[in-house]
């Protein structure tokens, strides 16, 4: 289904990228999967090679602007054009707004926010003159409905979606769509730290009565990538278990 | 070996979708040619790729005419 493209996935070492990157591969795309160190890099080439299926990990630090380019260009000698851009890459600073530091506060929007504006704006080029192409940001619930000590993180979230509508009315005429897919709770290392009890409340307020599979994003993420999805764009697909409705 | 003009002319054509011979050197990319403002990015990435130049968004901006852009690379030729 996706034989011959090149998909790039950021933030691929593990949970929900890592499951991004192994569904893309199997539908027969070439796979890029980015870690910010060599481990995450080797593990990536490592669960790729054992599923005997096609692509690499690299090292990528999305905030590093000459790092983003020197990968582009990289991949497009070695593979081709990037035809498929899964922006899942993000981290969490939580504190409570009155306590967030400014640090805090500017490396979840450097990393969840502007690095997805520097990747997507990336491969841009190569898109316009494919006349096609995909951009899928994985964004999440919380920047939805809103998450206390998430101020930072439910800010970028936002930004992302509304910075993917912006995309999709500017790269519309070119055939190039940009969505995103918003996960709720899934089990990930990312909700493991979180607290008992938290988890406990969270998943009252999910319908579907459990936490999600990193699977469950990936085959959404699958979706939006397929043909099927032609004609679907600026839009934001919830996996949520029904955690929130529209 | 064609004309700076002439291969400029024909990119223009090839990207606007338009006819060669009714691109003229005054023509203006949006106001005469029906350019929208991504057509005219394209535009300038493809000047890039023929002429093997890389030409700056600040640059870019001032080329709104076919003999615009034949004067911008006459002036940028390696």
């Amino acid at each position: 289904m996706l034989n011959g493209k090149v998909a790039l996935v950021t933030g691929a070492s593990r949970g929900i990228g890592q499951a991004i990157a192994l569904e893309l591969a199997r539908l027969g795309a070439t796979v890029v999967g980015t870690a910010t160190s060599e481990e995450g890099a080797a593990r990536i080439s490592a669960y790729l090679g054992v599923a005997g299926l096609k692509g690499e990990g690299a090292v990528l630090e999305v905030r590093d602007a000459a790092q983003v380019d020197a990968l582009l260009a990289q991949i497009e000698k070695t593979h081709g054009a990037v035809a498929i851009l899964v922006n899942n890459a993000g981290i969490t600073r939580d504190n409570l707004a009155m306590r967030m530091k400014d640090e805090e506060w500017e490396a979840v929007i450097d990393t969840n926010l502007k690095a997805v504006f520097r990747l997507s704006k990336a491969v841009m080029r190569g898109m316009m003159k494919a006349r096609s192409g995909r951009i899928i940001n994985v964004t999440s619930v919380v920047g939805h409905s809103g998450n206390p000590g998430q101020a930072n993180y439910c800010a970028a979230k936002a930004g992302v979606a509304g910075m993917s509508r912006a995309l999709a009315r500017e790269l519309g005429s070119r055939n190039i769509t940009v969505n995103c897919v918003a996960p709720g709770m899934i089990e990930t290392d990312m909700t493991q730290g979180l607290d008992d009890k938290l988890k406990e409340a969270m998943l009252a307020s999910i319908p579907l009565g459990r936490l999600g599979a990193p699977q469950d994003v990936a085959a959404a993420v699958a979706f939006l990538a397929s043909p099927a999805a032609a004609y679907i764009t600026g839009t934001t697909i919830h996996v949520n278990g029904g955690m929130l409705m529209e | 070996m064609s004309s700076i003009e002439e291969r400029v002319k024909k990119i223009v054509a090839e990207q606007l979708g338009v006819n060669e011979a009714d691109i003229k050197n005054e023509s203006s990319f949006v106001d005469d040619l029906g350019a929208d403002s991504l057509d005219t990015v394209e535009l300038v990435m493809a000047l890039e790729e023929e002429f093997e130049c890389e030409i700056p968004d600040e640059d870019a901006e001032k080329i709104t005419t076919v003999q615009q852009a034949i004067d911008y690379v006459l002036a940028h030729q390696k």
